[in-house]
């Protein structure tokens, strides 16, 4: 138990580091970036907007320590400035109507290699030295080498524009209305298919690896040999003795794999237009939204201390080992 | 990523075709590296304007050219010595920061270590790409830029990894004795433990390399590097921006992705065999996944 509350001091300081950083990056910076901005905005935004610009960038001549609590009262109260870009909407505004999309892409994606990894490295193990186990590793090893963006440019190119097999733009067609319908959902999870299968392909090789790692293990274990022994269906052994035990370590790197499956969403995000956090990266960095930009960088890394405080407690909810 | 593809290959089989791996791997990265070093002299001007917009490859172009009228090749081949260039430089400096950071957080211990160790921990458990993102967007952008941001963010695991193994180094016996018979410490430092990190720090240099040149090149694509220059990840950048994938034009992307993915693979068997050579037990077990591996895959291989 004392390991999972050093862990969660360990999020919460990162948390605490994440936010000091994003307090002091615009205030350090050399040639003012702010300065650039007001002689930019200057005459196009009201003074109110300005003013919220001030305290987002760090435009003030109060005392640092002084900004500093101003700046974690407005974060208490979900106030991240005003976007440029997308002006006059709030950056929180802005961010929630990207970050359902996200989540649902790189969450399914994350899910559907886990899942399909999983299976694929236990079954690789139960047949070690069969085809499977001979030609996965190294064929999604190679695979896992392209960036996940460039295997988005390809299939973007092979499958949606020379086959047209898939819609290669958007999170939703535009015949359909967002809401809880049937249709819309379809066209959602058909939107979803391609760029979360590439980042599935991308991703993949780890999974398998982990998974027949652990597997061969757990299969070597006398447990095993002795359910064997008792004449136990393959099936029920193959599950029940092996599948189970072997899957800890995976479920481990869980909430790691999400930091890096949401970092290649945001990349294949841009390639296929899809309206979530990455796609909002991009406008921030092309219109120099830095209130956007920083709003952006504090949702994702939280969401991803989240996700890893939530996978170590549901790690030690499932093996008493690590009660301890 | 550079552990999982590592090992990945690492996975299939024991024995002679492990040398062919390493042997693919220094083919690879020794071939890119030739071409990082003469190409550039080989082929023309990557930004003279030699042709059509988006013509498919000929004989004249033999990968095509960008949207721009630009040769495809020369911007290939132009683009793998910067990129190459950043990425060793950036590995170099990752594997340096990190190692030095562990080896005083191991060398100290105590209070020091306890420090530094949890720096080391906060920074892991930070998602890379957005911090990348947000330090790189305020600062102007260039390889100067690009290399401090990467070496800033990519340092903590191999601190960590470095950390681990001096720790282990300094209660051998041998450490001991050069201690006891009243060696100074940096000779202790230079002498002992230096000569038994080289091969881990071999296989760390070639990892933050990996690490360096895909991270680059997510970055350059976003459009936070400089656009002028005539790098992998500009590359992809203006093939996105010049419509490439609308207009079916594969030609401006497609050797650009292949070379930083075959680079990538490559550099993965060169660095699984360091590995091999850094920790010897590697080679005896059947993997090395990443996350905790469960004692009995190593039992099995012993027995």
């Amino acid at each position: 138990m004392s390991g999972l509350l050093r862990r969660m001091g360990l999020y919460a300081l990162a948390a605490w580091f994440a936010l000091t950083l994003n307090f002091l990056l615009p205030r350090m910076m050399p040639g003012d970036p702010a300065q650039a901005l007001f002689a930019r905005f200057q005459g196009r935004l009201e003074p109110a907007a300005l003013e919220a610009l001030t305290v987002t960038l760090g435009v003030s001549t109060a005392p640092l320590g002084e900004q500093y609590l101003t700046y974690l009262g407005q974060l208490v109260r979900g106030e991240l400035g005003i976007s440029l870009v997308y002006f006059p909407s709030p950056v929180s505004e802005v961010i929630a109507g990207g970050l359902g999309w996200t989540m649902f892409l790189a969450g399914g994606a994350l899910v559907v290699a886990f899942t399909l990894g999983s299976v694929l490295g236990a079954v690789a193990a139960w047949r070690r030295g069969g085809w499977l186990d001979t030609v996965a590793p190294p064929l999604l090893s190679f695979l896992g080498a392209f960036p996940y963006f460039w295997l988005a440019m390809a299939a973007v190119w092979l499958l949606g524009f020379q086959l047209g097999w898939f819609p290669v733009r958007h999170a939703y067609g535009p015949e359909v209305q967002p809401g809880f319908t049937l249709a819309f959902a379809a066209s959602a999870v058909r939107h979803a298919l391609l760029p979360g299968a590439t980042m599935v392909l991308a991703s993949l090789g780890g999974w398998v690896l982990t998974m027949r790692n652990a597997m061969m293990g757990v299969l070597d274990d006398e447990p095993i040999r002795f359910a064997q022994a008792r004449g136990l269906p393959p099936a029920r052994v193959f599950f029940h003795y092996g599948v189970r035990n072997a899957l800890l370590p995976s479920l481990t790197s869980f909430g790691m794999a999400f930091g890096f499956v949401l970092s290649g969403a945001l990349l294949t995000e841009i390639v296929f237009a899809y309206p979530g956090q990455g796609y909002l990266l991009l406008q921030a960095v092309r219109g120099q939204d830095y209130p956007l930009l920083q709003g952006l960088f504090l949702t994702i890394t939280l969401a991803v201390l989240a996700a890893n405080a939530l996978v170590d407690v549901v790690v030690v909810l499932l093996d008493p080992r690590t009660r301890g | 990523m550079s552990a999982t593809s590592a090992s990945a290959v690492n996975a299939a089989a024991p024995g002679r075709r492990r040398d062919l791996r390493s042997t693919l791997g220094v083919v690879i990265v020794a071939g890119f590296a030739l071409v990082a070093l003469v190409g550039p002299l080989l082929v023309g001007d990557p930004t003279a304007y030699v042709g059509a917009p988006l013509e498919p490859p000929s004989a004249a172009h033999w990968f095509g050219t960008t949207g721009q009228g630009q040769d495809v090749l020369a911007q290939t081949v132009v683009g793998a010595r910067t990129t190459l260039l950043v990425g060793a430089i950036v590995g170099f400096l990752v594997v340096l920061v990190g190692a030095v950071v562990g080896a005083t957080a191991a060398f100290f211990g105590g209070v020091v270590d306890a420090v530094l160790s949890l720096v080391v921990n906060v920074s892991l458990v930070m998602p890379g790409l957005p911090l990348i993102v947000v330090i790189a967007a305020f600062l102007p952008p260039g390889p100067v830029t690009m290399a401090v941001v990467l070496a800033l963010t990519g340092w903590p695991w191999h601190a960590r990894v470095v950390r681990a193994q001096v720790a282990s180094l300094r209660r051998r016996d041998f450490v001991a004795a050069a201690t006891v018979s009243g060696e100074p410490a940096w000779r202790i430092v230079v002498v002992e433990l230096l000569p038994n990190l080289a091969a881990l720090l071999g296989s760390s240099f070639i990892g933050a390399t990996l690490y360096a040149v895909g991270a680059q090149v997510g970055l350059e694509f976003l459009g936070l590097g400089d656009l002028n220059a005539v790098t992998w990840g500009t590359n992809l950048y203006w093939a996105t921006n010049d419509s490439a994938l609308l207009t079916g034009s594969w030609w401006t992307f497609v050797p650009t992705g292949l070379g930083v993915a075959t680079l990538g693979f490559g550099l993965a068997l060169l660095g699984f065999a360091l590995d091999e050579r850094a920790n010897p037990r590697l080679a005896a077990s059947t993997g090395a996944g990443p996350g905790p591996q469960p004692t009995p895959v190593r039992r099995r291989a012993l027995g």
